[in-house]
């Protein structure tokens, strides 16, 4: 039979959810378990709709071949997430620029914030990484994914955190940690996910039938066992109760909060650069078809990015409570770290020496060379507002906000958009996208989007830092905390219409995407006439 | 597959690893890219031996500048406090009327009092301080309990019907809706409403005035413009806390709201509080 084992875990789970549903210690807790009562239930029901009772060996599929189904299904869910995540992004922004929009308690901007930061990083940015590292581990290993069903399990455990964690910010549980809110129960949960996702991850690489391992997958696998680390780390805490939404951290004062910038810190470094890093070395190369730029560079760079970044969290706490011989280190590896990200930028742009007429007449190469711009820019921009007369102008004000966005929609989204788009006609075996002009379409309103954010929050930032910093010539406070906040209005505005254009560029291309996946081909002209042969060099 | 060859469009030598057709080359490391790496882990090292930064046993290096943020910070304080030379001891010495009549002192006090108030009070009565529902206006010339220097001083040292502060002022509108029958407070109220000169039906406001005679005249007077003794509004004019209507009316004679302002010289301290009455005495409706 088949899910048999799938039915009898997730039935038995369902059964465990009803029970916590009814004695749970709080009423949080209470409506969470329900949320994975009728999930849970609805996961079985599915399953047993689609359960077929003839014998095993009639419906086992081909196992000599890749395992992309998962990826496929990977690949929509980051479309997916992707459109709700850059949603409620715009949404939080016009509740910024316009409070009468915080509708009470549900959908306020403290419970839609953390939705639109985990919706982003973890349900788009987690959904794309597991799944170009499943589509990427198994072409560069010439082995199929390793531990068979796990990788569902990885794939529909992973879902159900997103969801999970989703819906638990919206009832209002959070322990308060910036991009670690959920409470100790989903933490518990996805560490488990996690573990299986690096048991598949690392099971194909040791079963490769390649010599070398593939620099992607370098990048891969640090990011997947140093998330690990961190997850666990940071999330230390003791329940208030075994059937209570509540927890309390391991650590006090200081100590957790560097705990938690340090968690933060390389939230940023291992899923944000590591992992789509891990990307961009697959799907560069592939899609301008050119090799990579320079192996040593690869090295070392990847080296040293990996053993710079982890020391870099303090620099989150500048001018706090955090002892000055911590702020110091804190911001010389944040500066030490500026070269080893920029190797990543010059082996991706590198490889297209030879083919650099491509960013002309293919698209899908020019979103992914303004992704790794995008990169280049924000990880300069990050070592310096590590600085610390920097960071005492550019630290609380929305700057901070830009620079994340210039790095989040830029790098992490653009990348993302390439590496789908590359993906999606060979995982459904198209011949082609359905329309390559929709991807320019794409590129351009992405692109506008991200400069219109970043530079009006640029004005923003630097605004509210000199206005927050403005003493008369007798040493008094110029302005009221909420004059700044006033004064800031008009560039909240323009902000959410730069969000407003990423997410049409993002439709454009769920359109695009569900319209090859569906079978359909626009007839086009082919976009900047042929491509000139490839010069022998002198 | 581990055959190394020349890249036709660089002329540059791969690696001979292969992987699903990507390749490598085999470009030494950029020279800038080398030497920038090394100046920062050169400027990296020595910034941390000129600032705190190595941790040892049970503290850290101290770094050869001898820098400290909390001194730092303790400094500019110092600094700050010290470019204001005497006015802050003459400010603190001085009586709020002594403040008033010395011109310096007084503008000196007017932008500090500006200065704390931007932090302390505009949450409640806004950046201009124009107030809002429930909280006054404080540059009009109406005042619930004196609007002369040493009023408003007396007001934000102790507050309003702030119980922790034992010289704090009390004042209570009564709950009518326990002692009058709903008809008579709607014409109460329709009287009131009547008195800043709306137009309503004679008869409820000849009602509504033996209503206000018998009840409300002890406190607001008894031609309704308040008394400051009691902390009691004048109802004559335009101000309304909670609204001018005579629906709002009878709504706050029937279960009444209030306001409580804190308590200030305790948590500002007396000079600050002498500051901010400097500067609310001079928005407009100083007496």
């Amino acid at each position: 039979m088949r899910h048999d084992t799938a039915i009898a875990g997730l039935g038995s789970a369902t059964f465990l959810a009803l029970l916590a549903a009814a004695f749970g210690q709080d009423e949080l807790f209470r409506s969470h378990m329900w949320v994975l009562f009728f999930v849970l239930l609805g996961a079985v029901i599915v399953l047993l709709r689609n359960t077929s009772f003839s014998p095993a060996s009639a419906q086992s599929e081909d196992r000599s071949s890749y395992m992309d189904k998962p990826i496929r299904y990977g690949s929509i869910a980051t479309m997916f997430w992707g459109v709700v995540g850059l949603l409620v992004g715009v949404v939080v922004a016009l509740q910024l620029a316009y409070p009468d929009l915080n509708v009470e308690p549900w959908f306020n901007f403290g419970r839609m914030r953390p939705l639109h930061t985990s919706a982003v990083i973890f349900a788009f940015g987690g959904n794309a990484l597991i799944a170009t590292s499943f589509y990427v581990v198994q072409r560069t290993s010439r082995a199929r994914l390793f531990g068979g069903d796990l990788v569902w399990f990885v794939f529909w455990g992973y879902q159900l955190f997103i969801v999970m964690a989703a819906t638990g910010y919206l009832l209002g549980i959070t322990q308060s940690r910036e991009y670690a809110e959920p409470e100790w129960y989903v933490d518990l949960w996805l560490t488990i996910v996690w573990v299986a996702y690096l048991i598949v991850f690392l099971g194909t690489i040791l079963k490769r039938k390649e010599p070398h391992i593939y620099v992607a997958n370098w990048f891969y696998l640090s990011f997947i066992v140093t998330i690990a680390m961190l997850h666990v780390v940071n999330n230390l805490a003791i329940p208030v109760s075994l059937l209570g939404s509540k927890s309390y951290s391991a650590f006090a004062g200081v100590q957790d909060a560097l705990t938690q910038w340090w968690y933060g810190h390389n939230a940023v470094g291992f899923f944000l650069t590591a992992g789509f890093l891990g990307m961009m070395y697959y799907f560069i190369p592939k899609q301008v078809n050119r090799p990579v730029y320079s192996y040593r560079l690869s090295i070392i760079h990847f080296w040293a990015l990996i053993f710079l970044y982890i020391w870099a969290g303090p620099h989150h706490l500048h001018y706090t409570a955090l002892p000055d011989w911590a702020q110091t280190l804190g911001m010389v590896f944040s500066i030490m770290l500026w070269m080893p990200s920029w190797g990543g930028m010059i082996n991706g742009l590198m490889t297209l020496s030879g083919a650099w007429d491509k960013i002309r007449t293919d698209p899908i190469v020019r979103m992914m060379v303004m992704a790794v711009a995008f990169y280049g820019m924000s990880t300069f921009e990050g070592p310096m507002m590590s600085i610390k007369a920097v960071n005492s102008l550019s630290h609380y004000t929305d700057w901070t906000i830009g620079h994340v966005h210039s790095g989040a929609l830029g790098w992490v989204g653009m990348i993302s958009f390439g590496a789908i788009y590359f993906m999606v006609p060979k995982l459904w075996n198209r011949e082609r996208l359905y329309s390559l002009r929709l991807v320019i379409w794409h590129f351009w309103l992405a692109t506008l989007g991200i400069v219109v954010y970043a530079a009006v929050m640029w004005v923003s930032g630097i605004m509210q830092g000199l206005m927050w910093r403005e003493y008369d010539e007798q040493g008094f406070l110029v302005y009221s905390f909420a004059e700044t906040v006033a004064a800031t209005h008009p560039y909240y505005v323009m902000r959410a219409a730069g969000g407003a254009l990423y997410l049409a560029g993002a439709l454009v291309m769920a359109f695009n995407v569900a319209m090859t996946i569906l079978g359909y081909q626009r007839e086009e002209k082919s976009i900047g006439g042929d491509a000139p042969a490839l010069q022998p060099a002198q | 597959m581990s055959e190394k060859h020349v890249d036709e469009a660089t002329g540059v030598e791969t690696t001979g690893h292969e992987w699903d057709g990507i390749k490598e080359l085999n470009n030494p490391l950029p020279r800038w890219w080398v030497w920038t790496f090394y100046a920062t882990i050169v400027w990296a090292l020595a910034y941390t031996v000129a600032y705190p930064a190595w941790p040892l046993l049970t503290t850290a290096t101290g770094g050869l500048l001898g820098y400290s943020s909390r001194v730092e910070i303790r400094n500019e304080l110092a600094a700050a406090e010290a470019a204001k030379g005497d006015y802050v001891a003459a400010v603190q010495s001085k009586t709020v009327e002594e403040i008033l009549s010395n011109e310096t002192l007084r503008q000196f006090a007017t932008a500090a009092g500006a200065a704390a108030f931007k932090v302390n009070c505009v949450q409640c009565h806004g950046s201009g301080a124009q107030g809002s529902a429930g909280y006054p206006n404080l540059n009009d010339d109406e005042w619930l309990w004196g609007g002369d220097i040493v009023q408003i001083q007396q007001t934000i040292s102790h507050g309003i019907r702030f119980t922790a502060d034992r010289d704090t002022r009390i004042s209570e509108m009564p709950v009518f809706a326990d002692m009058l029958e709903a008809p008579q407070i709607e014409q109460a109220a329709t009287f009131v409403a009547s008195l800043g000169g709306g137009e309503a039906d004679a008869a409820v406001v000849e009602a509504g005035r033996t209503v206000f005679a018998e009840n409300c005249a002890s406190c607001h007077g008894e031609d309704g413009r308040g008394s400051r003794e009691v902390g009691a509004p004048d109802l004559t004019d335009a101000i309304w806390l909670y609204g001018s209507s005579a629906a709002d009316i009878a709504r706050q004679i029937r279960t009444p709201r209030h306001g409580v302002m804190p308590a200030w010289s305790a948590r500002l301290g007396d000079r600050t509080v002498k500051e901010l009455a400097v500067y609310i005495h001079s928005l407009g409706g100083g007496e």
